[in-house]
């Protein structure tokens, strides 16, 4: 007797998804999570009496309409409850990175008012504890996990279970509050407040409404069929929109099954165990992957190394087809059912893969042989792109229509449009409210008719509709003649090099491009060994003739990429220099989720950028570094620069 | 505070009265005296640390609590009773467990197997039951494991369940060591240099489990320690031993401030 698809569109809450689907399939699991060795498991019903129970217990310490609840833990069913019983007296969830440092947190608490804050054990309280003098509005902690709590003083201090206990036994007195308050919330009422990562400044906490979230939810699972019988496994971060929206969102939309990993380490056991139909990761998740299975193949015999090149090489050819629905001749076909059951079923079932049937990538660019290599062995890994902001999703691949290049075309509902500048905009039913307490930013991120602001350069491919991304909109430039200058672009290209672990393109204003290299230690570590190549340290690897060699190879390999592409051949690279150490976050060149930082490292390396671009040959320089205990040393190094020649352009020969 | 007294720590715990009382232990192998003349107790749900430099004789001490050795001269009160000679195994059933200075676990073994060892003393089914695999010894081996479970979660070595610990680094195997000892559920439980040869970092991580483990299941602990810094930190009261004599004994604060330690651990001037 499941309600009609129409039904559940009116509704205007999760918790109503909840309830609805308490009602509909009782007995369906809904949450699970491992622990003590097994998975434990929650059906529907269950989950809606656990979230009952914790929402009576938030009334019991006197939650009220509006307050802020902020959640700071790994993914954990607990948590996921604590957020629908929070909307369900009215008050709104602010998942916190749990990784945050003490100061990080001060601001987002103190921002936001969080009234209750949930931790999940004694690291995170102790956190909390520490801040706690700063934070004015901050009444409760309640925390999952009890071991090492024995000794707190439980005034304001509360442990999760007891609290569901203490809502279990105040029904009678909290059950029609809770039901009137459930019964308010409007669709236009704050789902929940993310605060982004902001790579520029501080966190902006961005509210998205019942109707953002539910609309979103709404036409991402039908775009991609999602159903109650699917499976996913939430391990990434509970702050980041992503989780919010398929753990909780589509997770509610659809009634599937969100499973919780025991801890983050045992992820890739627990991936295989549970084998999720429906799978998110980040491109680095995909590579690190990738670069496992290599080593472990090149240990294994002569015999299976023989079946796996072999086939993965056929792979390669028809794989993508297959997936995509293109013609493959029967034998072709032939071939590749024998693959499957020697190499790539084995396989996909190894990776904990074996049953993705929708699976998606975002954040960075991927390297096009990752990708291929994913979907070449029958699993359908896609693009899409999306933003906090969006509720997720601005595009998406639809099946079929897959290439590593594009980021797919408008999710539905979702107007795109390129600005002059070349800047990527949308509107769409998830774009967001505001962001809290924060007029300004609204303001410049959004405008009044609703066009929200990428900060990405990109365009739409005429005949395809699909969207590319060039890079950050104010990381665009011109060079001195007038061509686009996209460094992040570049770059992408060359990170895929696995010898390259990070570098920096110059050229705005220039006549030129020229690049900083960063090595990447373990692969061209071991590219030295099999090559009898000695070395003593990473400053010695760096500087060494052949790596210079090597890494010559690669940028000719991407010029000649480049000088394919007629928007950006003026991106060539036409000198390059290794650098001497690697870039790092507590130097302040990368962010902490490794993102380059243009401005410091032009600063910090500004005499070695001078001497890429005055013919010099080599260039002695001096460098501060700190090292992780916060003490600091400097680093001295004469650098060699190296002369790559462009390719010229198809065409325009001189 | 006399012997027997309960009494409470700094941080507000409150320590049963002694569970343990070593009086006038001596140890001899053939002419050399390992242990002499040494008394003290250990009280219920402290943790009682031994020190001193090498060759003090701290692991015969623990090697008489343990009963693998057996004192020439003095008495042994457990629990109010003064011990008779026993084997180790009679020892372990009374309720003490232990951890080696050099891990002595199966290599071979994964971490769920080698704490499953732990679970022995608990075992009641014999050795055909569990061949025949009846459903006492299934239920058995059900509740065992539950047990290991809840161990493997409380030290947080949940990655390494199946892993054999051969190939684990040092400091996770005395992680594993400390879990087949937790196992026994023991009423006292001796650690015999649970930090020795880890980092700053895993001192601190074994640190933290032990007061857990005193927290959480107030299982008494009695600890040989070779590094002072965290001796002082975790310890409730410690004694000092010297070439098989014992120089001091009290709370961190007092034995810190000892003439007769100082002297033992910094050396003294001869002149």
């Amino acid at each position: 007797m499941a309600a009609s698809k129409s039904e559940k569109s009116t509704f205007a809450s999760i918790p109503e998804l909840v309830a609805f689907h308490a009602l509909n399939i009782p007995n369906s699991p809904a949450y699970r999570e491992k622990e003590y060795g097994i998975w434990q498991s929650w059906s529907w019903s269950e989950a809606a009496e656990e979230i009952d129970a914790l929402a009576l217990g938030f009334l019991t310490l006197g939650v009220a309409k509006g307050d802020y609840i902020a959640i700071i833990g790994r993914n954990r069913p607990h948590f996921y409850w604590s957020m629908i019983a929070a909307q369900s007296v009215g008050a709104i969830p602010v998942p916190v990175y749990q990784d945050a440092v003490a100061e990080e947190l001060v601001y987002v608490l103190d921002h936001c008012g969080a009234k209750f804050v949930l931790a999940e054990n004694q690291e995170q309280v102790d956190k909390v504890l520490e801040i706690k003098k700063d934070l004015k509005a901050l009444e409760h902690i309640i925390f999952l996990d009890n071991r090492g709590m024995r000794k707190y003083d439980r005034a304001n201090l509360h442990d999760f279970r007891d609290l569901q206990n203490k809502g279990r036994n105040s029904e009678k007195k909290f059950a029609k509050t809770m039901a009137s308050r459930r019964k308010a919330i409007k669709s236009s009422d704050t789902c929940v407040m993310l605060y982004t990562s902001g790579t520029t400044g501080r966190p902006k906490g961005v509210i998205l409404s019942n109707h953002n979230i539910i609309k979103t939810s709404e036409a991402s699972s039908s775009f991609d069929l999602l159903n109650a019988s699917d499976d996913v496994l939430a391990y990434l971060p509970m702050a980041w929109v992503g989780d919010f929206i398929f753990s909780i969102g589509q997770a509610c939309w659809t009634g599937f099954c969100v499973s919780c990993p025991e801890n983050i380490e045992t992820m890739q056991q627990d991936l295989k165990e549970i084998g999720p139909t429906y799978f998110f990761a980040p491109p680095r998740y995909f590579e690190g992957l990738l670069t496992n299975v290599m080593i472990r193949m090149e240990d294994a015999s002569a015999v299976k190394r023989f079946l796996f090149s072999y086939f993965m090489a056929h792979a390669q050819k028809i794989g993508g087809n297959l997936l995509d629905g293109h013609s493959v001749s029967v034998i072709d076909k032939l071939k590749y059912a024998i693959g499957q059951l020697f190499i790539y079923g084995p396989l996909r079932n190894t990776l904990g893969l074996s049953n993705v049937r929708v699976g998606y990538t975002a954040g960075e660019a991927i390297g096009p042989e990752i990708f291929d290599f994913y979907r070449s062995i029958g699993i359908n890994l896609k693009q899409l792109y999306g933003q906090t902001e969006a509720s997720v999703y601005i595009t998406q691949q639809p099946d079929g229509q897959v290439r590593s290049d594009t980021v797919g075309i408008a999710s539905p509902g979702v107007e795109l449009k390129i600005s002059d500048s070349g800047e990527v905009f949308y509107r769409s039913p998830g774009t967001f409210v505001e962001y809290f307490k924060n007029p300004k930013s609204t303001k410049e991120t959004k405008d009044a008719e609703g066009w929200v602001a990428t900060g990405d350069a990109g365009f739409i491919e005429a005949d395809t509709g699909h969207l590319r991304i060039i890079d950050r909109a104010k990381d665009v430039g011109k060079m001195e003649d007038g061509r686009l200058f996209a460094p992040k672009y570049v770059e992408n290209k060359l990170k895929f090099f696995p010898n390259v672990l990070e570098c920096v393109v110059f050229g705005a204003g220039r006549k030129f491009c020229t690049a900083f290299i960063n090595i990447d230690l373990n692969a061209v570590g071991n590219w030295a060994e099999r090559n009898n190549i000695a070395y003593s340290s990473y400053q010695e690897l760096a500087g060494h003739k052949n790596v210079y060699e090597m890494i010559k190879d690669h940028i000719n390999e991407t010029n000649e990429s480049l000088a394919d592409d007629d928007m950006l051949s003026g991106c060539q690279i036409h000198r390059f220099v290794i650098l001497h150490k690697e870039l790092d976050a507590d130097d302040g060149e990368l962010t902490r989720t490794r993102k380059v930082r243009r401005r410091v490292i032009e600063d910090k390396f500004h005499n070695l950028i001078n001497a890429l671009y005055d013919g010099s040959s080599e260039v002695y320089t001096e460098t501060e570094v700190t090292y992780e205990d916060g003490a600091k040393g400097a680093i001295s190094a004469t650098l060699a620069i190296a002369d790559v020649k462009p390719v010229v352009q198809k065409g325009k020969a001189a | 505070m006399t012997a027997t007294d309960s009494y409470q720590t700094p941080d507000g715990r409150t320590i049963g009265p002694n569970v343990m009382e070593m009086r006038n232990i001596s140890l001899r192998f053939g002419g050399v005296t390992a242990i002499q003349d040494i008394s003290f107790d250990i009280h219920e749900g402290e943790i009682r640390a031994i020190i001193g430099p090498n060759g003090a004789g701290k692991s015969s001490m623990l090697n008489v609590i343990n009963g693998f050795y057996h004192p020439q001269e003095g008495e042994i009160l457990y629990k109010g009773e003064v011990r008779k000679p026993m084997k180790p195994y009679e020892i372990a059933y009374q309720g003490i467990a232990r951890t080696f200075q050099n891990i002595a676990l199966f290599k071979g073994m994964s971490t769920l197997d080698n704490i499953m060892t732990g679970r022995l003393t608990h075992m009641k089914t014999g050795m055909l039951e569990q061949i025949v695999w009846s459903g006492r010894a299934e239920r058995e081996e059900v509740e065992n494991r539950a047990f290991v479970e809840h161990i493997i979660d409380f030290l947080e070595i949940q990655t390494i369940r199946k892993t054999p610990v051969g190939r684990l680094p040092y400091g996770l195997q005395k992680r594993v060591e400390l879990g087949r000892a937790l196992a026994a559920e023991p009423s006292l439980l001796l650690l015999d240099e649970p930090m020795a040869g880890m980092n700053v970092e895993e001192k601190e991580d074994m640190s933290r489990f032990i007061l857990d483990v005193n927290d959480e299941f107030g299982t008494t602990i009695a600890l040989i320690e070779h590094d002072m810094g965290v001796v002082m930190d975790i310890a409730d009261r410690v004694v000092v031993m010297d070439y098989g004599k014992k120089i001091g004994d009290g709370t961190p604060s007092e034995v810190r401030n000892n003439q007769d330690v100082i002297d033992a651990y910094l050396g003294v001037s001869h002149d």
